[in-house]
């Protein structure tokens, strides 16, 4: 009996040890904690801005409380709901186009993978990788010294074409949306190439090899292997693509945007920014919380997507 | 180490095999003509993604170094003419140019080690059974990366907290970052339980553990990480354009930001025009578009630099994340 009583003391003496051990990693954590709490959860506070008529010089407690009327101006009144039904348009066309060619990276990666000369497929990765690495302004900068009337295309073109008169590219309204995608494109396709080669390289080599054997060509192993091995990969990225379609960012649009291309460049996330110029802070915080909402409910429903399709969720 | 090694030997019988394939069994395809066509359809597409990505880099820089006069014109198109490097010392005369720098490089420093620190102690912590309410902790966390307040209301709460104008407006708000921890804490995961064990036993607490056993293990890992957070802080701009109109605190991105915008340059240019000589020719003589051009070379350079060395890092890094996500 006293034996059994000293193993429990024994038992719950180290129990407690790990518990107030526990508590001390816990402190040890803290700061980080609270840093997640600051940074991250508490500009959710920033939400009740949406509820008042907020102006800046004034402090919150200085401006009226005006209920739910920046989410009834968002659909009564004339302006703003062609404002932002413009936005929208532009919001789906932009993420739309990428969504139609979201196969590019993958089908980038097949034929990259098909280059038989390594230093060369070697050098192509690295070269086209590059513009993953560099900041939007510097995007923006290339593009304004390649495009700008005085710039490489509009020199080569002159050089090529008699009479040619230099065009302004980016200050132009036309094609919007398609070069916007393409600058989307030349920075991030060889980032985005990389995740597919990296699944062809996991392709078991017997399959390939057997398949060769049995004199299937080039194009046969790729559609009946390689693209078959890689479609899951492909899978997870179109349905995160899904769950970030309201989601563009604002930094490309907004260092793009001019007043010549605005009525079409205006994506969602650039117009909630926009709107400080113009003193809608409220107004931009109720689209933000709209915009959460929404984004949260696509991202439980493409996870649910996957997970009946391929078993498993990526969250 | 023992992964490497393995790879190595792999590749060597593969060429080996091929090698006996050749020997033995004549050419390794059967290159009928389509494949052929292929071949050349591929490489001709390959080199031209190639010269698209590069191109616009060297065009800017054979710019800089070219007649000032003639690249005005649009001129300078595939070789440098009149070589020259006037434009970049006149460059690093620009007021706040050179401190533009030191803050983006600050930023970088500062970011990055933290965030590094951050995620390896927070992705071990989490591994931790005794941790208090680890579970819950840990998706207070990682619950982060799912949502997004918007930018209003971050500007705005952000104001409360007294950062606009603040140099750690450019650090707090990214060294915690979930994605990070999750990589880290993954990565921990792998590390046999025998070692912390072992240490335990001989006495080691929880922070000894973390330091001398677990971050040596994890290093390659913590390099990825490093060369992601560098990149994101030396890259950054939202922050500085949303909290930042204190010319002193002006990174280099916004800098440059500003120069693409030609009345900005022009005003640099007036800036060092009178250190400039009277028998400057129009040659060398700074404009608008040389300003632009010369800075962002300056801006890119460190980017290239260290890009090839860390490539191998990065790959592995996003391997880790496919597998992951």
């Amino acid at each position: 009996m006293g034996k059994q009583k000293k193993e429990i003391d024994i038992l719950t003496a180290s129990a407690k040890r790990k518990k107030r051990k526990g508590k001390i990693e816990f402190l040890y954590i803290l700061p980080f904690v609270l840093l997640v709490a600051v940074f991250s959860y508490y500009p959710l506070y920033g939400w009740i801005y949406a509820f008042y008529d907020y102006r800046p010089p004034y402090a919150l407690s200085q401006v009226p409380f005006v209920g739910l009327k920046w989410f009834r101006t968002m659909i009564e009144n004339e302006e703003k709901v062609k404002d932002i039904l413009r936005v929208i348009r532009n919001t789906f066309a932009m993420s739309g186009i990428s969504m139609l060619f979201s196969w590019f990276p993958m089908i980038f990666a097949v034929f990259l993978n098909e280059i038989k000369c390594r230093p060369f497929k070697k050098f192509v990765q690295t070269v086209t990788t590059l513009p993953n690495f560099i900041s939007w302004v510097l995007v923006y900068s290339i593009a304004f010294s390649v495009l700008s009337t005085t710039g490489a295309v509009n020199s080569f073109l002159s050089s090529v074409i008699t009479d040619y008169v230099p065009k302004d590219f980016l200050s132009s309204s036309e094609h919007v949306w398609f070069t916007q995608w393409l600058w989307l494109t030349w920075k991030n396709a060889g980032w985005a190439a990389i995740m597919y080669i990296a699944a062809i390289t996991g392709i078991d080599e017997s399959l390939t090899e057997a398949a060769r054997i049995d004199g299937a060509s080039r194009m046969q192993i790729i559609r009946h292997i390689t693209l078959p091995s890689i479609l899951p990969t492909y899978f997870v990225l179109v349905m995160l693509n899904l769950a970030n379609f309201l989601s563009n960012g604002m930094e490309q649009y907004y260092v793009f945007q001019n007043s010549f291309n605005r009525e079409y460049i205006e994506v969602l996330d650039l117009y909630v920014y926009n709107l400080k110029n113009m003193n809608g802070y409220s107004l931009s915080t109720a689209i933000s919380i709209l915009k959460t909402v929404i984004s949260i409910t696509l991202l439980g429903l493409t996870n649910k997507i996957s997970k009946l399709i391929r078993g498993e969720g990526f969250i | 180490m023992s992964e490497e090694k393995e790879v190595k030997v792999k590749k060597l019988s593969d060429k080996q095999l091929e090698k006996l394939a050749a020997k033995y069994s004549g050419p390794r395809y059967k290159t009928s003509f389509s494949d052929k066509m292929i071949s050349v359809i591929t490489y001709v597409v390959y080199i031209f993604f190639a010269f698209v990505c590069l191109y616009p880099f060297y065009y800017i820089f054979i710019n800089t170094i070219s007649n000032n006069d003639l690249s005005n014109q649009g001129k300078i198109i595939f070789l440098p003419q009149e070589i020259h490097f006037e434009n970049y010392k006149r460059v690093f005369q620009i007021d706040g140019l050179f401190h533009a720098f030191e803050v983006s490089l600050a930023r970088t420093i500062v970011g990055t080690a933290l965030t590094v620190i951050i995620a390896a102690f927070l992705g071990y912590m989490f591994t931790r059974n005794t941790l208090w309410k680890r579970k819950l902790w840990y998706r207070f966390i990682v619950a982060t990366m799912y949502f997004n307040a918007g930018i209003i209301p971050w500007y705005l709460t952000m104001l409360n907290l007294g950062m606009q104008n603040n140099f750690w407006a450019y650090i707090f708000p990214m060294i915690v970052n979930p994605f990070y921890i999750v990589l880290c804490k993954t990565f921990v995961e792998g590390v046999p339980k025998e070692l912390q064990e072992a240490a335990e036993i001989d006495g080691a607490g929880t922070l000894r553990i973390f330091w001398y056993i677990i971050t040596p293990v994890i290093k390659p890992i913590l390099a990825t990480i490093a060369i992601f957070a560098a990149v994101n802080q030396w890259n950054a701009f939202q922050d500085t354009l949303l909290l930042v109109t204190d010319t002193k605190l002006h990174t280099l991105q916004y800098v440059l930001y500003n120069y693409i915008n030609a009345a900005n340059s022009i005003k640099a240019i007036s800036s060092t025009s009178s250190s400039a000589s009277v028998a400057d020719s129009l040659a060398h003589v700074a404009t608008a578009t040389s300003v632009r051009m010369t800075v962002t070379i300056f801006v890119v350079t460190p980017i290239i630099l260290v890009y090839p060395f860390f490539q191998k890092y990065f790959t592995k890094g996003i391997m880790i994340g496919a597998v992951k996500g």
